[in-house]
């Protein structure tokens, strides 16, 4: 964790040596790893399905953010804590333990998909997982997290709960600039509440490129205006987002305090499956995709003793397996009937 | 039975809820210590306190959707739009999330929450604080809409709508809060998706709900001094809609006139005249009237004002244009 820095290089190339290990247990350096190797290779295959045709709409691929949704799901306890994000969704999906089948068939369409055909790639939600949403409207989430956070302080303060969960309230660099985020941190900050808000900042809204469309680059400058916590935190490091988000978490839960992060990341892929991404370099690819997040943590963790290439290599065996177990159960899947339409209307 | 104001009976139905259910609260502009822009919270705060009476920041989008955020995670908040005009800001969040969420989750969510303020015109407002937008809410699967017209429906339906698991906006009118209606000490609440006939008649339908139900008074009055019974059917709830009642009575009237204070176009008097006339064709002895606002935006003279909204005289045109007597 850093503190603010200036314009776009808060990810070096210099992040892997950083990177410090030794604080951490193997075990849960490899779950990390496993984890975001899985929304890699789920991704990858959705893109694939996706120019099968199998899956349709707008398609938004997580490629490059991994870290990011992992290391929040990892510092908070999803057993009373809530995930609410945009339609980048299916690596919180997976982040929060959605089974993958759930997930992929969703994406087909499919009537055992979370959602029951009903959703698609942007609205992934599992109640009892405390996945909230996948939201399609940018920034649309960002008061519906509010809301979350103010139940959890009304439950202890009104209802007696013992302990608060908190919202984890994620959106992209493009959402910043909608009232929605104003008015919500203007809310949690004059009623103090446990909410974590982290822009994924990918460096495009759509194709635009943050400098293009933002008077400023770095987002955490914004707690200023409603006096709370700013944070700004390398998107490509594991271990960065998880003791940053980690802090987050734990201040409000304890002091029922909210924090917004700026969290610098990249996306390999254009912004939905449609998008070429014809508006940046090959170059600028490249040189984020030297600081894979998923490269550095294993580099670190072979650097450190704790994994081998072959531990690696059949880690990538078992996750390709899994997502193509997903891909046989939502190809196998029936579809929903078309009764269904009248259903998950009202209660 | 007492006779009271509607915003009391409105102060009751929160109050009793309030009492009952600690996941009940209410949030909006000056609902708390300066007790409601209308008077409708008056008390709440001092007898709940905060956060269960909860002032907001003027913003609406973002108090609609902290509202529906708690309702996800088992809140039944309410929340006061000073009036529906200002609810324009919060429909993204009205529309893309209360409306969708259980759909987007495939019935795993559900979100039991009340949007409710003044609707309809008032005086002397101009054309930004002064319009009928039912039709923007009525349009929305997902939501239920009501309005009522009497004190007594004020409580009760609004007793349904907090106790309700879905979205429900209810909408009241500014001109319509110092009303009085006998209301019962005992408890009780009113269903949504049933119409009450008002005033039983053969000779012509009359149909409407919220404030213009006054005018359909009067101008059954007016009728019935010139010989002609007037069936008046109030349809209390928009969403989901009593069909059976209109359908019965247009059968018995052959005759039907629609009153909806809004614009005509896609209007929700419109959806219901051509119900009518899709249902009950071979049973109409003339073409469904509807009455509706002048097609353009409310001035602030008023006599301007008066000549662009609905009237009594309007519905008595348009009832003897039925009955074939102009």
């Amino acid at each position: 964790m850093a503190s603010k820095s200036k314009n776009d290089t808060k990810s070096g190339s210099d992040s892997a040596v950083s990177m410090n290990l030794k604080s951490y247990k193997k075990d849960f350096l490899f779950s990390a790893l496993e984890k975001m190797l899985l929304i890699r290779r789920f991704e990858e295959k959705s893109a694939q399905m996706y120019g099968l045709r199998k899956i349709g709409g707008f398609c938004h691929l997580y490629n490059g953010q991994e870290a990011v949704a992992i290391a929040a799901a990892m510092a908070a306890d999803m057993s009373r804590d809530y995930m609410l994000t945009a339609y980048r969704d299916h690596g919180h999906a997976l982040a929060c333990g959605m089974d993958p089948n759930v997930v992929m068939a969703e994406l087909y369409g499919k009537i055992t998909g979370c959602s029951r055909g009903k959703g698609g790639s942007m609205h992934m939600f599992d109640v009892e997982k405390h996945m909230l949403g996948g939201n399609g409207i940018v920034g649309a989430q960002i008061p519906i997290a509010t809301g979350v956070a103010f139940a959890e302080m009304y439950k202890k303060k009104v209802l007696g709960q013992k302990d608060a969960g908190v919202a984890l309230c994620f959106f992209g660099d493009g959402a910043v600039h909608q009232g929605a985020f104003h008015e919500s941190l203007n809310l949690a900050g004059v009623w103090k509440l446990p909410a974590v808000y982290m822009v994924e900042n990918n460096r495009f809204g759509m194709g635009s490129a943050v400098h293009r469309v933002s008077a400023v680059e770095d987002f955490e400058i914004k707690a200023v205006g409603y006096n709370i916590d700013g944070m700004q935190l390398d998107g490509m490091s594991f271990i960065d987002c998880y003791e940053g988000i980690g802090k987050a978490i734990e201040r409000a839960r304890k002091d029922s305090v909210p924090t917004l992060i700026d969290i610098k990341t990249y996306r390999y892929k254009g912004h939905s499956m449609s998008d070429p991404a014809k508006y940046r370099t090959k170059d600028e690819l490249d040189k984020f995709k030297a600081q894979d997040p998923i490269e550095l943590l294993k580099s670190a963790m072979k650097d450190a003793g704790m994994i081998t290439d072959e531990d690696y290599q059949n880690l990538d065996k078992q996750i390709k397996q899994t997502v193509q177990e997903a891909v046989d159960f939502a190809e196998n899947s029936d579809e929903p009937a078309i009764e269904t339409i009248y259903e998950d209307v009202y209660v | 039975m007492a006779e009271i104001a509607i915003r009391d009976a409105l102060n009751q139905a929160i109050d009793e809820e309030m009492a009952r259910d600690k996941t009940v609260m209410i949030m909006g502009e000056e609902v708390a210590e300066y007790e409601g822009a209308y008077k409708v919270t008056r008390g709440l705060w001092k007898k709940y306190e905060s956060p269960r009476v909860l002032d907001t920041p003027i913003t609406e989008n973002g108090f609609t959707g902290v509202g529906i955020g708690a309702a996800l995670v088992g809140l039944r908040p309410i929340v006061e739009w000073m009036t529906f005009n200002f609810s324009i800001q919060a429909l993204d969040q009205v529309i893309s999330n209360a409306a969708k969420m259980r759909h987007m989750s495939g019935g795993q969510l559900k979100v039991p929450i009340v949007f409710r303020g003044p609707n309809g015109p008032a005086e002397y407002l101009s054309s930004q604080h002064s319009q009928a937008i039912q039709s923007f809410y009525a349009h929305i699967p997902g939501l239920k809409v009501v309005a009522p017209s009497t004190a007594y429906d004020s409580k009760g339906l609004l007793k349904t709508a907090i106790r309700d698991d879905n979205p429900v906006v209810f909408m009241e009118a500014e001109m319509m809060y110092s009303w009085t209606g006998e209301v019962p000490e005992e408890e009780y609440t009113v269903p949504f998706g049933k119409a009450a006939i008002r005033r039983e008649g053969d000779d012509v339908t009359l149909i409407s709900f919220s404030r213009p139900m006054r005018l359909l008074e009067e101008a059954a009055d007016e009728l019935a001094t010139q010989g002609i019974n007037a069936e008046v059917i109030d349809l209390r709830s928009l969403r989901p809609l009593d069909e059976d009642t209109i359908y019965a009575s247009v059968r018995k009237t052959n005759r039907v006139v629609v009153l909806d204070d809004a614009w005509p176009v896609a209007s929700f008097g419109s959806y219901v005249a051509w119900l009518i006339s899709r249902n009950c064709f071979d049973e109409l002895d003339a073409q469904v009237e509807l009455v509706h606002a002048e097609d353009v935006p409310m001035p602030y003279n008023h006599n301007l004002e008066l000549a662009v909204q609905v009237s009594t005289e309007k519905v008595v045109k348009a009832a003897k244009r039925v009955l074939y007597m102009e």
